[in-house]
């Protein structure tokens, strides 16, 4: 198994993913770094994501969308806040409306990431801080793989719902 | 489907609770285990009044129960609430489990 451990913290709102690779940290790190690579992975199959913008460094933006089974798209930004090649990555995460102007009601979650070397191989622990649960659900939202489509279909009743209040 | 137990308002509770740094830690704290607001307003260097509003807030989204024993107020966490965060947790992994899955595809091609 890649996946060593999660830790979900619902009183928190945070998410603490470790995972180990058969690469080195300088590989791991490419597939961060590099935007193609990046979206080959960062979408799920059925929605896969384009990266338009991609500064990656310190205080750098990036834009991107994903595109769904029907043509639909679903839109991103990174601000990256922190780098240290090729170690430590800390990016803010956020939605972005259909211009990819981020939609700062939406709130962003702060993703921390880190590679440490384990004798030629990479350990990865990600972890995620949410702003609020509203934020949560349009994080699953844009994430959803066809085999959540039930757990999609409630929060788009959610959404719905909120959305009239 | 769980959602359709929330109404409008009882969802906008719920946000609002969840977006503020002190009340979150005072949801991680009474998750696993009683406090009463005294004992909170030592925690935080607020007053007790901006305390027991942060504890009216949670428990106006149903994230806190509040009891009356003695002089002391009694808050709890409230567990239906917290389910919900869990589930939305548990659909996040699902999402980081696949894509760790496919970054090790990508590194598996060379």
């Amino acid at each position: 198994m890649t996946v060593i451990s999660s830790t979900k913290n619902p009183e928190a709102l945070s998410f603490i993913l470790v995972a180990e690779f058969d690469a080195d940290v300088k590989r791991v790190w490419q597939i961060w770094e590099d935007p193609r690579q990046l979206e080959r992975w960062w979408g799920p199959p059925t929605w896969p994501a384009t990266f338009s913008q991609y500064e990656f460094t310190p205080g750098g933006e990036a834009s991107y969308y994903m595109t769904g089974p029907e043509g639909e798209k679903a839109g991103g930004w990174w601000r990256i806040t922190d780098i240290q090649a090729p170690n430590r990555l800390e990016f803010d995460d956020g939605f972005a409306d259909d211009n990819g102007a981020p939609v700062e009601a939406m709130g962003t979650a702060h993703a921390t990431v880190t590679l440490e070397d384990i004798g030629g191989r990479t350990r990865m622990t990600v972890q995620s801080v949410f702003e609020s649960e509203e934020q949560m659900n349009k994080m699953m939202e844009m994430g959803m793989e066809d085999g959540m489509k039930e757990a999609a279909g409630q929060i788009d009743a959610l959404l719905a719902e909120h959305s009239r209040a | 489907m769980v959602v359709d137990q929330f109404s409008d308002a009882e969802l906008d509770r719920l946000f609002q609770a969840f977006a503020d740094t002190t009340r979150r830690d005072i949801m991680r704290r009474v998750a696993v285990g009683e406090y009463s607001v005294t004992g909170l307003a030592a925690l935080y260097a607020m007053s007790f009044a901006a305390v027991q509003k942060h504890v009216a807030v949670l428990e106006r989204a149903s994230l806190v129960t509040k009891e009356k024993r003695g002089r002391e107020q009694i808050v709890r966490g409230n567990h239906e609430g917290l389910e919900k965060a869990r589930r939305l947790l548990d659909e996040y992994e699902a999402i980081w489990r696949q894509r760790v899955a496919r970054m090790a595809d990508i590194l598996a091609e060379e």
